[in-house]
């Protein structure tokens, strides 16, 4: 019974199924399990079989040949290759889904880094190697990294995503946790010396908990709100004028909209096209504004973008509209307002906001296909 | 008895020092061996080497097992990365790539197809010498002081934070590179224009079809190797920013171009050794193999198709999902001619007439451990299953299951079927025949625990882990102990046999294959006359009618006289 129990309870051979994505991730795998181990056994059978029928009766026996057949070769062609695809479509449709990010996701602002994991709440709460998230909500993570490339990796999420550097780029993966506890963080892309340390708990609360995690936490405001100050230090606000009357583009209202760039092109403005704008300025030049802007590269730190970029966001599109709803986190937006709802949905690996998926709610901009640079 | 197990020197053939004459006594002295143009010495001369490397690869491999018995470890960090990166280097570059192409295909493409040597016999030296230099980069980068990058030298840690021999190793590799160039290079040359009289290409052995594809893949992807290395060279010691973002450079760009070259590469290793295994199973079974154009047709879509699924590597590294589809699903194309041809080897064996020794041994152990490596290929192929399982040990245990399970069978199998032709000599089959149950026994314990590892979430390349996945490491420790000791017995009884193993009968399996038709070893020009081809491939004649053509002591033949060159080559 209990052998039953334990090999039927497949705890043995599959990690926690501690999120929306990882039953289907497991139901593929044990269709594969199940379809590989019976092609497997077949194939044995019938070389174990022939093995002992046709052994060598005697030294000097010379059996006669025997001509290939068409219909076999056919047969044993085209049938794999119609499992092939079925494994194809599925995997697939898994892929995609992990991929295509919903639209009511809240942020997690992650930087990893030789050899620990940084993370950000919009909220304003910081944390090292330890994660704490609620259960039963769409969490989006973007990624960066000051160094090498990593990879974030949740095996009980059965998500992973890599977090590559680069001006232009935040990796980005989502998950929805459905169960409360304490899951491994690893990094799966070898990244030197102590790449088996850098290793986290992400640990999944109840909602309950987690605000009340998040209001025990160090108070320095909201990444908003501090990036909000940072717009003034690194003195953005004297060119990025509110009214719209410095050498630069006013940021109200832009975050999630399309822009129009010199030349012609359009470009979705989110979170790797600011990062970009920060880092390269002169990568993409707004469309009527001069190639004026220093870069920040080396002075704004990872986790200090990330706090610009919760600023630029909370003063969207949506704020806008709804003046006085500043600080762009969930608890103090107005109510029936879902901030996050600002973002147009991406399905992206990471890099470049590419294609805005068919059939999604109603975006503030539909962004149509395009790529990076 | 039959004519097979005639003692050849007891047929009055001529002899040197009561030995046989052949390739082997045609010259003596270190300067014969090393200034030969002879491709069979090459051959020896890359088996002695390539060999060397093996058991050196092989020590890392036990002691990265050895680190991974406690969760902990039991090297340091640093340390460790220097391990697994020199057990891949060493297995990858300077083993599995040269294994069975430069040792078994230079020893036997040109007399399997009936020609005196390969087409360009001092290209061939020199990629022996080529091999050897950039094996030598290799070994000093490892020995002095080592390289932690993985044998993947992802950018940027490659090019702008390690600290360790990237550059060494990277020279070393180039020149390697090379090597494999000029060795692939000869190959298709000699395919096509010095087969013997009616050796049409369908008449051609699969061991020769597989040669060639890989030859094909050897001479379109290498150059992307060494193109990519040197731009690592560029980007590490000029700071060209090529790679690295903060010099302005992509490091994504490095990882398509490195698996450009590196998927192909799997292929590099793994269809010779296919080659190799039509071989065991039709000539251990006596059987003509089941679907021959089939099979010979797979070799080259999966040398074709190899070339369009690289960004498979990719599908968590922020490609494209788009991408990501079409990689997928052409990863999903090249399993079917792999699939071709399992079946066709396994309808091979129907009706045959299987010995149980070795050769027909690890012939079976590829079919059966290349089942399960190409099987987990078709999970780690579909994108849902990779994103969990990349970069963890379902991966590793997955393309060792390939290349160990599949290439070093095949290489080892080959070794064994063909070891009298090279050496003169045969292998202990009682000993052959325990060693590979043991190494068969040994791999499946090292790996198989590596799937659930994999599942489970068990990174690769770490030095330390969580505790819970101890059970599993430890198991896969000592299955690697065990395939160590099979590994030693085979280095064991081979060595021994070069002095007391049975001296080999040209044809000491009733096989078929023009190398059959030829002394055991062979003489220096493959054959006492020019052979005409008049059968298929794998016809299996009554065994008494299998001589070697124009033996001098053939007594059906007594009209035939000693080739004249032969006695007068020094
Ligand atoms: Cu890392
Ligand atoms: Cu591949």
């Amino acid at each position: 019974m209990m052998l039953g129990k334990f090999i039927l309870g497949m705890s043995w051979m599959l990690p926690e199924q501690a999120s929306t994505y990882a039953p289907e991730v497991d139901n593929l795998y044990l269709f594969l399990v199940g379809t590989t181990i019976f092609f497997t056994v077949l194939i044995s059978a019938a070389i174990l079989y022939f093995f002992v029928k046709f052994r060598r009766r005697s030294e000097s026996e010379v059996p006669r040949p025997v001509a290939g057949s068409m219909v076999l070769e056919t047969a044993w062609t085209v049938i794999p290759f119609f499992i092939s695809i079925g494994m194809f479509a599925w995997g697939a449709k898994i892929y995609l889904d992990q991929y295509t990010i919903p639209n009511d996701a809240q942020d997690i602002y992650v930087v990893a880094k030789q050899w620990m994991w940084k993370f950000q709440h919009p909220e304003g709460q910081r944390e090292i190697n330890e994660l704490h998230i609620p259960v039963g909500k769409k969490i989006r993570f973007v990624m960066a990294t000051e160094d090498v490339i990593h990879s974030f990796y949740i095996p009980a999420f059965r998500i992973k995503e890599d977090v590559v550097p680069g001006p232009n780029r935040y990796s980005t993966v989502w998950a929805e946790a459905t169960m409360t506890g304490t899951f491994h963080i690893f990094c799966a892309e070898y990244c030197g010396t102590s790449h088996s340390g850098m290793i986290g708990w992400v640990t999944v609360m109840d909602d309950k908990d987690y605000q009340a995690w998040l209001s025990g936490g160090a108070a320095q405001g909201s990444m908003a709100e501090r990036g909000a100050n940072l717009f003034q230090q690194f003195g953005c606000i004297t060119c990025h004028k509110s009214d719209g009357s410095g050498q630069c583009p006013k940021l109200e209202g832009k975050y999630g909209t399309m822009e129009t760039l010199q030349g012609g092109e359009k470009v979705l403005i989110d979170d790797s096209y600011i990062r970009e704008s920060i880092l390269s300025p002169l990568a993409k030049i707004v469309a009527g504004y001069q190639p004026i802007m220093p870069s920040f590269q080396g002075q704004a730190s990872e986790e200090q973008l990330q706090m610009l970029i919760a600023y630029i966001k909370s003063i969207g599109p949506a704020a806008a509209a709804a003046p006085g709803a500043g600080g762009g986190s969930s608890k103090i937006s107005p109510p029936g307002m879902n901030p996050a709802a600002q973002r147009p949905p991406i399905m992206s690996t990471g890099g470049a906001s590419m294609i805005a998926p068919v059939g999604q709610p109603a975006q503030p901009v539909q962004a149509p296909p395009q790529s990076q640079k | 008895m039959s004519l097979i197990a005639v003692d050849p020197i007891e047929m009055g053939a001529p002899q040197v020092d009561g030995e046989p004459l052949s390739y082997l006594n045609d010259g003596h002295g270190l300067r014969s061996w090393l200034l030969t143009k002879d491709h069979k010495r090459i051959a020896i001369l890359y088996l002695i080497t390539v060999s060397t490397f093996f058991v050196i690869g092989g020590i890392f491999a036990l002691l990265v097992r050895i680190n991974l018995l406690s969760p902990n470890g039991v090297f340091d960090a640093d340390t460790y990365n220097r391990l697994f990166t020199a057990h891949g280097i060493v297995m990858v570059f300077f083993f599995l790539v040269p294994a069975v192409p430069a040792i078994l295909g230079n020893f036997l493409l040109p007399i399997m197809i009936g020609a005196k040597d390969l087409a360009f016999p001092k290209i061939n030296l020199l990629s022996w010498y080529m091999y050897m230099l950039g094996a030598t980069f290799g070994l000093i980068a490892i020995i002095a002081g080592g390289v932690d990058t993985g044998w993947t030298f992802y950018t940027p840690y490659s090019t702008s934070y390690s600290n360790s021999n990237v550059l060494l190793a990277g020279i070393g590799i180039f020149i390697v590179g090379f090597s494999s160039i000029l060795t692939g290079l000869n190959f298709i040359v000699t395919t096509h224009t010095m087969r013997a009289p009616g050796m049409t290409w369908f008449r051609l052995p699969l061991f020769v079809w597989g040669q060639y594809a890989t030859a094909l893949v050897i001479m379109l992807a290498t150059p992307v190797l060494a193109i990519t290395v040197s731009l690592m060279a560029l980007e590490r010691i000029a700071h060209v920013g090529i790679f690295d973002p903060a010099m302005g450079g992509d490091p994504v760009l490095f990882q398509h171009m490195f698996w450009f070259y590196s998927h192909p590469a799997v292929y590099i290793m793994v269809l010779p050794a296919m080659g190799v295994v039509s071989e065991l199973i039709a000539n251990m079974s006596r059987k003509n193999v089941f679907g021959y154009k089939f099979v010979a047709m797979s070799s080259l879509a999966i040398a074709v198709f190899g070339f369009l699924v690289w960004g498979h590597h990719l599908f968590v590294s922020t490609q494209s999902v788009y991408l990501g589809l079409i990689f997928s699903f052409l990863s999903y194309a090249v399993a079917i001619p792999s699939a071709i041809k399992v079946f066709n080897w396994t309808a091979t064996l129907y009706k045959g007439s299987i010995s149980y020794d070795t050769p027909m041994l690890y012939g079976l152990g590829f079919i059966g451990l290349f089942l399960i490596g190409g099987m987990t290929g078709l999970y780690v192929a579909a994108l849902g299953i990779d994103v969990h399982v990349t970069d963890t040990y379902f991966v590793i245990a997955h393309f060792h299951y390939v290349m160990v399970g599949g290439s070093l069978m095949g290489f080892l199998g080959g070794m064994h079927l063909w070891w009298g032709k090279m050496t003169g000599r045969q292998y202990p089959e009682y000993w052959a025949r325990a060693a590979m149950v043991i190494q068969f026994v040994g791999f499946n314990l090292t790996f198989f625990p590596q799937f659930i590892l994999g599942y489970l979430g068990m990174p690769r390349r770490y030095a330390a882990y969580p505790p819970e996945f101890q059970v599993l490491h430890v198991l896969s420790t000592a299955g690697a102990s065990i395939l160590g000791i099979g590994m030693l017995i085979t280095i064991v009884y081979f060595i021994w046999s070069l002095k007391n193993g049975k001296r080999a009968p040209a044809n000491p399996w009733g096989a078929s294959g023009l190398e059959w038709r030829t002394s055991s070893p062979p003489p220096t020009e493959n054959f006492y006359e020019t052979p005409i081809v008049t059968w298929e491939a794998y016809e299996f004649a009554p065994i008494e009618s299998m001589q070697v053509l124009g033996y001098p002591g053939d007594s059906s033949r007594s009209t035939q006289p000693v080739p004249k060159e032969h006695g007068t080559e020094d």
